[in-house]
């Protein structure tokens, strides 16, 4: 106990918590991991506290996951880059453990390393550890060698060289197939760092492996890999290699392989040039918004945005659009829903006369889906295809279908709905929504669901903060004070509700005026459930109002309440007049 | 595949009939002992490799087993497989641990209770040394990891007064002399060193009366830890649990759906099979069983109540309500009855090792399919045709929904299946073979085979008995063959590389070799 001074000691602390029975303290140990190194120095921390957390594997998951994360950043507090290599053995038996996530934890990690070491140390201490763990005895291992390779690669002489490429190769065709995914997973970055002409020969032997592989989870990932490795290849290279393997792919038996196509194939366009996306990457995608499976329309419909932007708006005229007219009208609402999200995307690729020539009936008959996830999808890209062709051609269709989705059986769809009135305020203008959309806005106030009561309160201060006070105070106020009287209290509850989020939007004036004198004379309801809200809400309006109100008209109010008979109303009027004490007091 | 090796090396012609002798017992009920209704083993599972076993029981307890005989040599077992002289060993299995699986639950908003009883095991891949396995109840399925823990005991504390000056005279009264009012440990509340900065500054050498915490004790012992809960999928009751190939996905079936799970992602599934009609009114066919393919990863195959297996491929669609390939046997002409229904259904299918044959039980017989022919089953082999005039007592006391699994050998030749009076029954399958034995779960497995009952005063008693629901009285039949209802043999597995079965009598595993 002597040989620790009084400002060691939370170190002291820190460093015997590393083995405590409690989770929480070792996690805390192990997050503070550098403060630790600190306190011993750099050659101890090497000398002493790295061996000790190598022998010390056997930690829960969580301890793990922190002490892989925390020695990724260790290389100052190690004595720097030369001595870099000291870190891999406890991040090397990390890399091995069975919890995938501490798994990845350590590979980024020793990436994260192995990106600053010196040349000479990579060779002498971190390619061996990438062959030591390809050659597990675990296949965990195993999984965690093929994240390490385009770290390892650059830096090995040729012969190395040769030898790493085996090793993946091997990696590829291992019989477990985690390690072959694995493998297919980290085949695009090690790809980027091998030379052109192995690059075309061993890596595109592997990559054949892998899309011939029989477990469907592994081509899954290979599919992934055509993008990247394309990205890499010429033109003309990619044309020869990728290209027929993705046209494969796109009629895989597996739906699962397809859908993943349906998700890439935009990206292998540019990779591929012009003429073979033309000839071969449209009819296959063409193919795959045709796909049998609608998993398959769903991911294929999803990117018909992206994949148009690629084309020239005639061939995504000729050959896209109809397929997206087909699509608008599938069987299954989630394909229609998915190309809803995307198809107003459609409008500036295409241009203004083809959009209201061929997208214009699109989305009016989307408008009219019997799906309301697919009218909620139109409606909230709206702002898209306003700047192309203006709203007004689709203003008469609109207007139903907002007032449907508004009148929705599901509350959650009517909830969705009141989120975007403030976009289609702003694109439809203040004389649109004055004549149509008021009367919704007032009705949702009334909603028998306090969910949509409570957005349409939020949504009235959204519509004030849109078309300012002035408009406000004309056109939505009135109408929202009317209802302090509803016989229903819950209704002048959200009624309270909206004026206290009014208040700060509407400024101090307008508040004093309009607002204030209605809050008041709601202290007197019958109710004690109103009567604490106005509490709350005098509360809430103490920062916006003037002292002189506050004095005048608030705390005699308030004073008031806190007599009340009702136990909950005394409560809140209280708190209430504290900060109004405290505000008087700062001031 | 090792079975289809196998099966090439064994000689022309059917195999000679194994001699089944016993070979160990746990959990043995002595004399008089009353079976606890917890006790009562509900699943049995070897693991790939056999060296592993495990049992569930109702009261929600997974128990492993490890196997003994191999662990001793230095030799892999595969060679061991290899060296062609009569096997001298037979897998002999100990205790190895267990840990209480599953809780009871009541599900509040049903108002249902939820059993505790585990009602399938299945192993999942092992690594480091660490055991995987998913275990499920009524409706939750959980993954388990068993690994060995270093028990540790630490020393060396900066803190530890005892340790740190060693003269015994402060002894044990650390919190007595700390400058600050703090616990050793770091018990205190006030956790001093979260004000530590990073810019708290150290000299540059460290600080050399500093010391780490020294590992003393390397003992281990086996901890289970539950690594994820899958909840919240099922409407109805879990009957199967499937691992698939990949080794990153499972299937778990109820009597409506199957779901399709990742390991790692305990909080979604994916629905490929529902069988639920838009109107209850029109259910006539519930799934009773699923199992994954053994090495295709997108088949699987399920069973119904109404006597048929569908062979799927996930492959074809997200919803595999139609199935790739239907395996139903034609009803003989004339042989309705009122129960050729219920005795159709099957309780549990098994796929071959070699992927190409699945087991199949319904209530009297096994049947073997080969998944190329889907006219009808290889083969049927009667498991207890002596209980067909007793039908309608089954049927009045229930039995007649007893679940009886069943297996196969890893080298495809044999199949077993349990029955009544803790009897089971093996079959060769091997063509020509005409192998059919009958063993008793006891000490003297063939004890039924030399004995001749003769009690023919009671046949007539049991024929015009009274029938009770879950009658207790061993009944027997008109040839003199005792049986008992509640003696029933539901869960056996075979050993996948060796002629070794473990089966379940009540709460005692039973364990026999050839």
């Amino acid at each position: 106990m002597a040989m620790i001074d009084e400002p060691l000691y939370p170190i002291a602390v820190l460093i015997d918590e590393l083995k405590n029975e409690d989770i929480q303290l070792r996690l805390n140990s192990i997050r503070r991991l550098s403060t630790i190194a600190r306190a011993l120095g750099e050659e101890r921390t090497r000398k002493e506290l790295i061996p000790f957390l190598s022998e010390n594997n056997d930690d829960d998951d969580e301890v793990l996951l922190a002490m892989a994360e925390e020695l990724g950043v260790f290389i100052p507090y190690v004595g720097g880059v030369e001595f870099a290599n000291v870190l891999l053995p406890p991040l090397e038996t990390l890399c091995t453990v069975e919890e995938t996530c501490v798994r990845d934890k350590a590979v980024e990690s020793l990436c994260r390393i192995g990106a600053q070491m010196r040349e000479q140390d990579l060779v002498e201490s971190f390619i061996p550890l990438v062959k030591r763990l390809a050659a597990g005895e675990w296949f965990t291992a195993r999984v965690s060698s093929c994240g390490l390779f385009h770290i390892a690669y650059p830096s090995a002489p040729d012969a190395l060289k040769t030898e790493l490429r085996a090793i993946y190769s091997q990696l590829c065709q291992d019989d477990m197939p985690m390690v072959r995914r694995s493998a297919a997973t980290n085949l695009g970055k090690f790809a980027a760092t091998v030379e052109a002409p192995h690059l075309k020969v061993d890596i595109m032997s592997m990559f054949d492996d892998l899309t011939q592989d029989d477990q469907d989870s592994v081509r899954l990932l290979a599919v992934e890999g055509c993008a990247a490795l394309g990205k890499l290849l010429e033109s003309p290279d990619c044309v020869a290699h990728i290209l027929p393997v993705i046209v494969n792919f796109s009629q895989d038996k597996s739906w699962r392989v397809r859908y993943m196509v349906a998700n890439q194939l935009y990206e292998l366009c540019e990779a591929v040039g012009p003429e073979p996306t033309r000839s071969d990457l449209v009819p296959a995608y063409v193919r795959l918004l045709r796909d049998n499976e609608a998993e398959v329309r769903i991911a294929a419909a999803g990117k018909v945005t992206k994949f148009c932007r690629i084309l020239s708006p005639e061939l995504a005229i000729q050959h896209i659009l109809p397929c997206v007219k087909e699509l608008s009208t599938d069987s299954s609402q989630h394909v229609r829903s998915a190309l809803a999200s995307v198809i107003m995307g459609m409008a500036p690729v295409l241009g203004k006369d083809a959009t209201i020539e061929q997208l214009l009936p699109i989305f009016l008959s989307l408008l009219k889906d019997e799906f309301p996830d697919v009218r909620l999808n139109i409606i909230s890209k709206l702002d898209q295809v306003n700047q192309v062709i203006g709203i007004d051609l689709l203003s008469q269709s609109l207007l139903p279908a907002i007032v449907e989705l508004a009148e929705d059986r599901h509350w959650r769809v009517r909830l969705a709905i009141i989120e975007y009135i403030p976009l289609l305020a702003s694109q439809l203008g203040v004389g649109f929504f004055d004549d149509k959309l008021g009367a919704l806005c007032m009705q949702w106030l009334k909603d028998k669901v306090y969910s949509i009561r409570d957005a349409a309160a939020n949504n009235v201060k959204r519509l004030a903060e849109e078309f300012g006070p002035q408009w406000a105070m004309q056109h939505i106020v009135p109408q929202v004070l009317d209802m302090i009287n509803n016989p229903h209290y819950l209704y002048r509850m959200t009624i309270l509700h909206a004026i206290s989020l009014l208040a700060p939007v509407m400024g101090p004036e307008i508040t004093c005026s309009n607002l204030l004198p209605l809050v008041i004379n709601a202290s007197k309801d019958r109710v004690p459930n109103i009567k604490f809200n106005v509490a709350k809400v005098l509360q809430s309006l103490i920062p916006i109002v003037d002292q002189s109100v506050v004095e005048k008209t608030i705390r005699p109010c308030l004073v008031e309440l806190s007599e009340d008979p009702d136990v909950d109303v005394r409560f809140f009027a209280g708190q209430a007049l504290e900060s109004s004490d405290q505000v008087m007091m700062s001031s | 595949m090792n079975g289809g090796d196998e099966v090439v090396a064994a000689p022309a012609g059917p195999p000679q009939p194994l001699d089944w002798k016993f070979s160990q017992v746990f959990g043995e009920r002595t004399a008089g002992e009353e079976v606890q209704e917890v006790d009562i083993i509900s699943a049995i599972e070897f693991d790939k490799t056999g060296d592993h076993l495990a049992t569930g029981d109702r009261g929600g307890r997974v128990v492993l087993f490890e196997r003994t005989d191999t662990k001793d040599h230095g030799v892999p077992r595969r060679d061991l497989e290899r060296i062609d002289y009569p096997i001298c060993r037979h897998p002999e299995f100990r205790y190895k641990t267990e840990f209480q699986s599953h809780e009871p639950e009541f599900d509040y908003l049903k108002s249902l209770e939820i059993e505790e009883k585990i009602n399938k095991i299945r192993w999942c891949q092992t690594a480091n040394g660490a055991l995987f396995l998913l275990s499920t109840n009524d409706k939750t399925i959980k993954f388990w990891k068993v690994q060995e823990k270093k028990v540790k005991k630490i020393s060396d504390m900066n803190l530890d007064p005892s340790k740190a000056v060693g003269n015994g005279s402060i002894a044990s009264s650390s919190n007595s002399c700390s400058p600050k009012p703090c616990v050793a440990n770091g018990g205190s509340p006030d956790r001093s060193y979260n004000d530590l900065g990073n810019d708290f500054s150290f000299p540059p050498g460290g600080v050399a009366s500093l010391r780490l915490p020294v590992v003393t004790s390397l003992e281990t012992n086996l901890v289970a830890r539950c690594r994820r809960v899958y909840a919240h999928a099922h409407d109805y009751h879990i009957n199967s649990i499937s691992n698939n190939s990949d080794g990153e996905t499972f299937i778990s079936a109820d009597d409506l759906r199957i779901n399709l799970w990742n390991l790692e992602i305990s909080n979604q599934s994916f629905n490929i099979v529902d069988v639920k009609p838009a109107n209850m009114e029109d259910l006539t066919e519930v799934i009773t069983s699923a199992e994954f393919h053994p090495s295709h990863c997108n088949m699987l195959a399920y069973s119904s109540s109404k006597g048929s297996i569908r062979l799927i491929d996930l492959r074809q669609s997200a919803l595999c309500d139609s199935h790739a390939k239907l395996f139903e046997e034609p009803e003989a002409p004339g042989s309705r009855s009122f129960f050729t229904e219920i005795i159709a259904s099957i309780s549990d299918i098994k796929f071959a090792k070699d992927g190409r044959y699945i087991l199949s039980r319904d209530y009297m017989t096994l049947k073997l399919w080969d998944i190329n022919m889907d006219s009808g089953p290889v083969a049927t082999f009667q498991v207890h045709e002596y209980l067909r005039p007793k039908l309608c007592d089954l049927y009045e006391n229930d039995s007649i929904f007893d679940k009886f699994e069943c297996c196969l050998s890893g080298d495809g030749l044999r199949v077993a299946t349990g029955s009544y009076s803790n009897l089971f029954r093996v079959f060769g399958c091997a063509p020509g073979s005409t192998e059919a034995t009958t063993l008793e779960a006891s000490k003297n497995p063939m004890r039924r085979q030399v004995q001749t009952p003769s009690r023919p005063s009671r046949s007539l008693s049991s024929i015009t008995r009274v029938v009770r629901r879950g009658a207790e009285a061993p009944g027997v039949d008109a040839n003199g063959n005792s049986f008992d209802f509640t003696t029933k043999l539901l869960h056996l597995a075979w050993h996948p590389t060796e002629n070794s079965i473990a089966c379940a009598a009540a709460n005692s595993l039973y364990m026999y070799y050839a």
